[in-house]
């Protein structure tokens, strides 16, 4: 159990990694306080992370009195668990795999693969859409009243939604076909927590066209 | 009751295993429903999975749950009067837990496929590579795991050793088709002892299917990709 003599440490990026934003909201819901340690995109892995995510050598990685806790589903029901007071409990674990096709959008080439992409991203939408009306509607979030596990994990790609909005002039949260999404996208953007640390749409439009594309552009074509 | 608890399953089915396994560990009885993987999928199936459509489902009181490591937790909460616990209840073991069972799942089983699925020497070769790299990996996080204890669990089978050790089964039908031992005494004496025990457990023994049916099974299965493929 947590005590105030605990030593938390976050290692993330400077912003804009979904994953990364997700630990930082669980956090703070809770209340603990905590180092953050940021890894910069494209420079050198520091010792740390090395050391202490050496399987995969990727943020985020929380760090609890010394021992080191990876993956950021992994995390959050870590933190859940170690800090059960105050604040909601969170729902257990529901899987996501819908990020990547959604990045697909803007890394893709042919139109034929971005067409895929964003099939694949609706799907996805849809599905979550149809969960909300069997399941929470009448609620302002996937977690009642309260901000719980399921909105975190969506929620921290609200700021690439937004991003690949704007990048590949298409709406993919659209008011006329999900509209409890559309709502309740509005409702977890206007929390305090989010507002702090999901990243501005046109910050994420400039990493995308002054770093990511170049750097997507030169790695393997499955990624 | 039995008509409480259903499990849609596929006897050939690692993940489903797995279910089996934790169900039995807890004494829960409940009516097991073997389920068509490739045509004419059940009403069932379809209805309790309709995102992914796959087996194992658990359906509790008409409620399914999907996904292995969900239900295992699930069986874990709802049962967790009976027996002895399945995930540990040290919140930091049971990430490490927890982030072994995704690396296997997530990483080491897909990183290894080529050796059985590769077509080309070097494709295989690439495959035992990742299998070895994950194997090292798993020797240590047993070593740390176990505690000098007989499973990853300690005293008892726990969550990273039903993962690990529902795949036994097919790992070892990869040996025989490759020809390459992967659980090599010499180079992980530690994760082949625990292999040996874990099979020996009554549970395990009452509930694994045979490496020599599973065989029969992968060779359909790759003809009738093959077969696909060719038209």
């Amino acid at each position: 159990m947590a005590a105030s003599g605990d030593e938390v440490k976050l290692l993330g990026r400077s912003w804009g990694c979904p994953y990364v934003i997700r630990a930082r909201i669980a956090l703070e819901l809770k209340g603990v306080s905590y180092d953050y340690v940021v890894e910069q995109l494209g420079e050198k892995k520091s010792e740390l992370l090395l050391k202490s995510n050496p399987v995969y050598k990727k943020v985020p990685v929380l760090i609890h009195n010394d021992r080191p806790i990876c993956e950021s589903a992994i995390i959050l029901q870590y933190i859940d668990e170690v800090w059960p007071e105050p604040g909601p409990r969170y729902f257990p674990r529901i899987h996501m795999n819908w990020f990547p096709a959604l990045l697909k959008i803007i890394k893709v080439k042919t139109e034929k693969e971005k067409a895929e992409a964003l099939e694949q991203s609706f799907v996805g939408l849809s599905l979550l859409e149809e969960t909300y009306k069997k399941s929470f509607e009448g609620k302002a979030f996937f977690g009642g009243d309260n901000v719980g596990y399921l909105d975190i994990i969506f929620g921290s790609f609200l700021g690439w939604v937004k991003a690949i909005e704007k990048i590949s002039d298409i709406k993919l949260i659209d008011k006329a076909k999900f509209p409890l999404l559309a709502k309740w996208a509005e409702r977890f953007a206007s929390v305090a927590t989010v507002k702090e640390h999901v990243p501005k749409t046109d910050e994420l439009v400039e990493l995308f066209s002054k770093v990511l594309k170049d750097i997507w552009n030169a790695s393997a074509p499955n990624n | 009751m039995a008509k409480e608890v259903k499990l849609l399953g596929a006897w050939p089915s690692p993940y489903v295993l797995r279910v089996q396994i934790a169900l039995e560990l807890k004494g829960v009885s409940y009516e097991y429903s073997e389920q068509q993987l490739w045509e004419n999928k059940s009403e069932l199936l379809l209805r309790s999975n309709p995102v992914y459509k796959k087996v194992p489902v658990l359906i509790h009181k008409d409620q399914p749950i999907c996904e292995s490591a969900i239900i295992i937790r699930y069986i874990d909460d709802v049962w967790g009067a009976c027996g002895p616990a399945i995930l540990p209840s040290d919140p930091y073991e049971r990430a490490i837990s927890c982030f072994w069972a995704s690396y296997i799942d997530d990483k080491w089983g897909p990183s290894s496929s080529g050796l059985i699925k590769g077509k080309t020497d070097e494709e295989k070769a690439a495959g035992a590579e990742q299998a070895f790299l994950g194997l090292e990996l798993l020797e240590e996080a047993y070593e740390k795991s176990s505690k000098g204890k007989r499973f990853f669990g300690g005293d008892n089978v726990g969550y990273l050793d039903i993962v690990l050790g529902s795949s036994l089964g097919w790992i070892e039908v990869a040996e025989i088709m490759s020809g390459i031992k992967l659980f090599d005494n010499a180079k992980f004496p530690l994760l082949t002892g625990w292999a040996e025990r874990f099979r020996a457990a009554a549970v395990v023994k009452k509930l694994m299917p045979e490496t020599e049916k599973l065989m029969e099974y992968g060779k359909a299965v790759q003809a009738r990709m093959n077969a696909a493929a060719a038209n």
